[in-house]
């Protein structure tokens, strides 16, 4: 028995991995998908193929920019909450708690209904070269958006700023580094090592935040799918295939999140 | 011995080498606590300065106004023949009057901590050529040439890519050395070097210090390694609640103390 144990471990990478219980889940699965495609209607699909990779492209490109953005304006709400003076660290702390604590379709409806129907009484702003970009539905989706990760991440970046070893900071210090870089080499790069789980598990959230912007006739993927439901009163196929697509997004955000973690050790200070 | 320390310490005896450190007159509040009562200390080139004393004695808080990482509430501080420039804050400190002044001194000064304080996001190497690429503007391959030496020499050449959390306390505070060394200083300072580590660790910390004190290297040392102190010390000051209760060369503090409480430290301490 015990002669025999290394013999089965080392080649089994494969046949372990490969076992009764597992091979029994991927034939359901199997079975699954395939009575999808071969008992429900997909014949609508071709009708609505350009316009679903369009509102796959909305969907990714509003994730991305709105959580760039986003995160650019958070490393200033952490560290204003972290080690700003009290005039810099309340503000911060109203504005996070404040889109924290709103749910993100009123803040969405209030920058779109609220301040999108406010601007066309101002004359000097329906004559302003920004008045094409203002009447369109997808800068207020984006400023919503925006915000509100940054709101929440404001709140993680403050932790992890917080969190970074005070000695380390002192190290710079002592070796002549100015406050700027003792920020940019020492502090902010610690502090996102830090934060990068938590991010992670953000970012994903924040996918799925935004079916909302279909709320203000943004032509998102999930806005595609209720656009099928209306014309061909086709219910649940748009739907298991809007859920595949999320699927298929939050699957490839936690992988890129993990090969970002992956380049730093696991064990911080 | 005296005889050899003497031989090793060129500039000790005859007093002519320059000024490295000099303090005078320092005094420092923490609010109602008077932790340093007008300290005055100086370390020409080539000596190696030991401050000993209780805890709460304020020594290390003596060693970090050197650099100014503890605001002195008065006093005058030079090195190398420059004073730092003070200014009063709101606080009743002085503080750097010249933010680039200091940070020019302080990038001369090489700091070792107690608890280290390597930056865990870094690999060894880069550690050591942080400070030389970004602050002193050496470029980059003669710093990493220079950083691969550092290392060798306190003995973690084959851990120049490994990061300071997969390593000892020991090998911490010796990459923290080659850190330190790596900004070719004027003086070295050591915050109680050896006092986080385990005490089977102590050993190889202390012998880099003493192979870079007996090469005639300026350094500031607050310890509590007293042997240590004794060997490689060419002045030993004790300091005593904020004031300078004794000093003087380690052959008579230790063998002859004069005062009795410095008697009392030494007995306890053994």
């Amino acid at each position: 028995m015990s002669a025999a144990a290394p013999a089965t471990t080392t080649p089994a990478t494969r046949s372990e991995w490969l076992q009764p219980h597992r091979i029994v889940l991927i034939a359901i699965a199997a079975a699954l998908v395939l009575s999808a495609i071969l008992f429900m209607r997909w014949d609508w699909l071709p009708n609505y193929y350009d316009l679903a990779l369009l509102g796959i492209w909305r969907t990714i490109w509003i994730l991305v920019v709105t959580v760039v953005l986003g995160f650019m304006l958070a490393v200033p709400l952490g560290l204003a909450q972290a080690a700003g003076p009290f005039w810099l660290a309340w503000p911060a702390k109203a504005f996070c708690t404040v889109i924290r604590g709103t749910p993100l379709l009123l803040q969405l409806w209030l920058l779109y209904y609220g301040l999108g129907s406010l601007f066309p009484h101002f004359p000097w702003i329906r004559q302003s070269e920004l008045w094409p970009i203002l009447r369109q539905a997808w800068p207020y989706a984006v400023v919503a958006l925006t915000l509100s990760y940054a709101a929440y991440e404001g709140e993680v970046m403050r932790g992890a700023f917080a969190g970074v070893p005070r000695g380390q900071l002192e190290a710079a210090r002592a070796f002549g580094m100015s406050p700027w870089k003792r920020f940019r080499r020492i502090w902010l790069p610690q502090a996102i090592h830090r934060a990068l789980p938590t991010l992670a598990g953000e970012t994903v959230l924040q996918l799925k935040a935004t079916p909302l912007v279909a709320t203000i006739t943004v032509i998102d993927i999930y806005a595609v799918a209720s656009r099928v439901r209306q014309d061909t009163f086709i219910v649940y196929e748009p739907l298991l295939l809007l859920a595949l697509i999320y699927l298929i997004i939050t699957g490839i955000l936690v992988f890129a999140f993990r090969k970002l973690e992956a380049r730093i050790p696991a064990r911080l200070g | 011995m005296a005889a050899g320390h003497a031989a090793q310490h060129p500039a000790r005896s005859d007093g002519q080498a320059a000024e490295a450190i000099h303090v005078e007159n320092l005094h420092k509040k923490f609010g109602q606590l008077h932790v340093l009562k007008g300290v005055s200390l100086s370390a020409r080139d080539g000596e190696v300065v030991a401050i000993i004393g209780g805890s709460g004695s304020g020594k290390s808080t003596l060693l970090r106004c050197i650099n100014c990482l503890e605001n002195p509430t008065s006093g005058i501080i030079r090195v190398n023949g420059e004073e730092i420039r003070l200014k009063p804050n709101s606080l009743g400190d002085s503080v750097p009057a010249d933010r680039r002044q200091i940070e020019r001194i302080r990038s001369r000064l090489g700091m070792v901590f107690q608890s280290f304080n390597l930056w865990s996001h870094m690999t060894l190497l880069e550690n050591v050529i942080e400070v030389p690429v970004h602050v002193l503007g050496v470029k980059r391959a003669d710093a990493i040439a220079e950083a691969e030496r550092l290392l060798a020499r306190v003995g973690l050449a084959e851990k120049r890519d490994v990061y300071p959390a997969y390593l000892s306390g020991g090998q911490q505070q010796r990459a923290a050395i080659a850190r330190a060394l790596a900004v070719q200083p004027r003086v070295m300072l050591f915050d109680e070097p050896t006092s986080a580590l385990d005490p089977e660790l102590v050993g190889e910390v202390l012998k880099v210090i003493g192979d870079l004190a007996r090469e005639g290297r300026t350094m500031v040392l607050v310890t509590h390694e007293m042997k240590f102190a004794r060997e490689v010390a060419t002045h030993v000051i004790y300091l005593w609640n904020g004031v300078v209760e004794e000093e003087g060369p380690p052959e008579q503090l230790f063998g002859a103390p004069r005062s009795e409480r410095l008697k009392q430290f030494i007995r306890n301490i053994g």
